[in-house]
């Protein structure tokens, strides 16, 4: 049996710089859907905090630290990044492994909403979208996962598969942006 | 045109797609012409109309969005989860 390597979805394509921007791959761990069943948000909001010990996130928030995060996903929906899920939350919950599936890069540096002003149609300025919170938008034509971090940093998910154009364009605005001087 | 998601806030109509008008369904036993005016007869208003909106550059909620065809305003937004208004 050969061993296969695993490559990261951005393997190859960053880090990227330009403009006192910077452009990584963030690594975030197991990724998994968490959808409540029907009338059973309110026992996985308890499982999801005995469990992880995380809050469960409201639209538009994402809760937890670097290594273990709950960020809202759409309607009825939250991805835990970072620890496998537990198994008590199965009973309330449909939990799906996404891990493969989305790549992730993370775009720091003062004035990044900038640069993403070029391709996301939402207010993206700390004022809008300030450290906690989330959105599911486009990014160009892709729809994506956008978290404000920290102040200056962002986190950015997109569908695997669309992890080059992802980069590219992101690269693109960055460039773009430092040209302007 | 700018829809105020319930979930993500106002957004741009880009992220939207509609599916139409915004019925009630008959009850399966209702009679034939009940299912054909509701499959095929449409109202088309100068003025108000509710429509099925879905939020899919967004949050993936299906949205009923009451709007006026005439002056474009947005009236009202709510999930279709909830029902109709």
């Amino acid at each position: 049996m050969s061993e296969l390597i695993a490559k990261s979805p951005c393997a190859g394509l960053l880090p990227a710089e330009a403009g006192g921007l910077r452009l990584s791959e963030a690594e975030l761990g197991a990724l998994t859907t968490l959808a409540p069943f029907r009338g059973a948000e309110k026992a996985a909001t308890r499982a999801l905090k005995a469990a992880h010990g995380l809050a469960w996130p409201e639209p538009g928030q994402a809760t937890g630290e670097a290594n273990k995060r709950a960020i809202w996903f759409g309607r009825a929906h939250v991805l835990l990044a970072g620890p496998a899920p537990d198994a008590s939350l199965a009973r309330h919950a449909a939990l799906t492994d996404q891990s493969d599936g989305w790549a992730a890069v993370r775009l720091e540096g003062a004035g990044l909403e900038h640069a993403l002003a070029r391709l996301v149609p939402i207010d993206t300025r700390p004022a809008a979208l300030s450290p906690g919170r989330t959105a599911r938008t486009q990014l160009g034509h892709m729809t994506v996962s956008l978290t404000r971090l920290e102040e200056h940093a962002v986190l950015i998910l997109a569908f695997r598969s669309m992890a080059a154009t992802l980069v590219h364009e992101l690269k693109t605005a960055m460039e773009a942006v430092a040209a302007r001087g | 045109m700018r829809i105020a998601c319930p979930l993500c806030g106002d957004r741009d109509r880009r992220e939207f797609y509609i599916q139409g008008a915004a019925l009630a369904r008959p009850a399966p036993e209702a009679g034939e012409d009940a299912w054909q005016d509701y499959v095929y007869l449409r109202d088309n208003p100068a003025g108000e109309t509710r429509e099925l909106w879905y939020h899919e550059a967004g949050c993936g909620a299906w949205l009923v969005v009451t709007r006026d065809t005439v002056s474009h305003e947005v009236r009202a937004v709510t999930l279709a989860e909830r029902g109709l208004p």
